[in-house]
């Protein structure tokens, strides 16, 4: 299985442009081998960078939870975030939106560039970053309010109060929920199955039309029917938006993503590490890594 | 297949299931403690019990429709309690007014811009629990010397401030009880999309907490109508007449009950009767409306 070809051959980002991430750990690591090239390969126009991540390390409080991590996140492509309970991965993706300012102790070094603009700088403000780079969360958050509110909500408070209905409607189509709720728009959200309160939250996230959509597990508190309508979804919303998504199904990163990030624990410092970042078809066929080789491959210890 | 009981084990597993060892012993000390704690929560419900009955007992003779409309006698003895219900009411309502706006504010602020564990927050929590401990006739000697021996006059706003600093923590604390209830992930998901924090709070964290905020009010008003001491130091000396004007002495319902009580004259006993069974009868259903409230919210909140 984690020979599956991901369909994304095609769109494989030019290699000049993307270094291979490569994290210097305590451990004793092979030096990485060259890139392997990637077969079917086709020579592609560099795509934007959304994200420039230069050495983020976290901390909370004094215990280093994230180390020395250094990626590029691309433009309308889905990225997904994969490793072990404990390695990082929700602590990496909620710092790309500011989520983390709010835990005590927390604190950030390195330089996370959004478009060029650093994220953590003095004269960010944490509530536009976070206006342009939507989330959605592991389990489905809908307000108690109806479904029509939840998804109008964000809108009317950032003052696009024009050709709301309209607006509504086209944020749960593009979450594929409009022809299960439009009777029902006045409804408590709290009525609704998980799976369609999870694409409710999506609706809910692209409403104010954000530039990136992170999702923090978003499938692995739903069933596998849900969960297939969700990575059915992300197929169709890559094309406008820029996705992020940490899972711990590796399955489902190589279903839904074009270039996928492995984290690890470093055994000695129990410390999440990024030890591998490349297109998810080479992350699953032939990882240079052997520690994500063992993960792909279940023998993951 | 049976076999013989294993002889490793300290006991005979083939033994019929009644207690054995020291199980009698530990059930009998279990029934007792039961008994006590059943006990106890009987003695609680009896107290109350016995409280409504006997004023009832003795109000209910002189409950009439005569009593409600009427304004008491000079001095006490005789008359309704028309003046003095409406009085207490006006007090009451402009104490409501000060306390939950600003008690409201006070449990937003420790619970959704303090930082966990701020110093602050734990500071102000501490000194609310103080201040619900001080007794109420501090409470009345202060605004005495505040607002009463400057104004040379009893007024009913006095008695409301005096009130309003009784309902102050027991709003605040309440409130922030119910906001604590609020579950995070909504919070999470209204900064995830962008909106800033006061913008949330009033349009979901607020909303979702409105049941829990009015019910802890309620009690909290409820609990400071009854309140005396404020109102004797403060507002005792109004003529029984029908006053709309808080700004000068008013007549209220507790300064009624204690000098028809004290008119050493069965008529005035029974004029406090019935106006202690009025009030009781207010503020018990003020309590139990209010816990429906919550119950409801409650059931809200719990999807």
């Amino acid at each position: 299985m984690t020979e599956r070809d991901p369909d994304v051959t095609g769109t494989v980002p030019n290699q000049d442009v993307v270094p291979r991430q490569r994290i210097q750990t305590t451990a004793a690591v092979p030096v990485p081998a060259p890139p392997p090239q990637i077969a079917g390969a086709r020579p592609e126009p560099a795509r934007a960078t959304v994200f420039d991540i230069k050495d983020m390390t976290v901390f909370y409080g004094t215990k280093k939870a994230l180390d020395w991590t250094t990626l590029k996140i691309y433009r309308n492509l889905v990225t997904a975030v994969i490793g072990p309970s404990g390695c990082g991965k929700s602590t990496f993706i909620r710092s790309l939106n500011r989520m983390n300012d709010s835990i005590p102790g927390f604190r950030l070094d390195g330089q996370v560039l959004y478009h060029g603009h650093d994220i953590y700088a003095g004269a960010t403000n944490r509530v536009e970053v976070r206006r342009r780079i939507g989330m959605v969360f592991q389990r489905p958050n809908p307000f108690p309010k109806s479904i029509y509110d939840n998804v109008a909500w964000a809108p009317r408070n950032l003052g696009l109060k024009s050709n709301l209905d309209e607006r509504v409607e086209r944020a749960l189509r593009s979450a594929t929920l409009w022809g299960e709720v439009k009777d029902r728009l006045k409804v408590s959200a709290l009525s609704l199955s998980g799976g369609q309160q999870q694409r409710l939250c999506i609706a809910r996230a692209i409403a104010v039309e954000p530039d990136v959509l992170l999702l923090d597990e978003p499938a692995s508190a739903l069933d596998p029917v849900a969960t297939a309508s969700i990575e059915d979804l992300m197929h169709e919303l890559k094309n406008r938006y820029t996705i992020v998504i940490v899972t711990h199904n590796m399955q489902q990163a190589a279903r839904v993503a074009d270039r996928t990030a492995f984290f690890s624990l470093d055994p000695h410092e129990h410390v999440g590490t990024l030890v591998e970042y490349d297109d998810t078809n080479v992350i699953f066929s032939h990882p240079a890594d052997t520690r994500t080789r063992d993960y792909v491959t279940g023998r993951f210890g | 297949m049976t076999s013989a009981a294993p002889s490793e084990l300290p006991y005979d597993p083939t033994a019929p299931l009644t207690p054995t060892g020291n199980l009698r012993r530990r059930l009998i000390v279990s029934r007792v403690a039961q008994g006590l704690a059943v006990g106890a929560a009987f003695v609680a419900v009896a107290v109350l019990a016995i409280v409504v009955f006997d004023v009832v007992k003795s109000g209910a003779s002189v409950l009439s429709l005569d009593f409600l409309v009427k304004d008491p006698s000079q001095y006490g003895v005789g008359g309704g309690i028309r003046s003095t219900i409406i009085g207490s009411a006006i007090i009451v309502a402009i104490g409501a007014v000060i306390a939950v706006p600003i008690g409201v504010l006070i449990a937003i602020y420790m619970t959704e811009f303090a930082r966990p564990k701020s110093r602050i927050a734990g500071a102000l929590r501490m000194g609310l629990d103080l201040l619900q401990g001080v007794p109420s006739i501090v409470i009345g000697i202060f605004i005495l010397g505040l607002i009463t021996l400057p104004q040379h006059e009893d007024t009913g706003f006095a008695g409301s401030v005096a009130l309003a600093i009784i309902m102050l923590p027991l709003v605040a604390r309440s409130a922030q009880e119910v906001l604590r209830l609020v579950p995070s992930p909504l919070r999470e998901a209204s900064d995830a999309l962008g909106v800033d924090r006061w913008r949330s709070i009033i349009t979901v964290v607020l909303p979702t907490a409105l049941g829990g905020i009015v019910t802890g009010s309620i009690l909290a008003v409820a609990r400071a109508a009854g309140e005396t001491a404020p109102l004797l130091v403060n507002d005792s000396t109004a003529p029984p007449h029908l006053t709309f004007n808080p700004f000068g002495p008013m007549p209220n319902v507790p300064v009624q009950i204690l000098t028809a009580s004290e008119a050493l004259n069965p008529a005035g006993f029974a004029t406090a009767w019935g106006a202690a069974l009025v009030l009781l009868a207010l503020i018990l259903i003020a309590n139990v409306g209010a816990r429906f409230l919550l119950a409801r919210s409650r059931r809200k909140l719990t999807g």
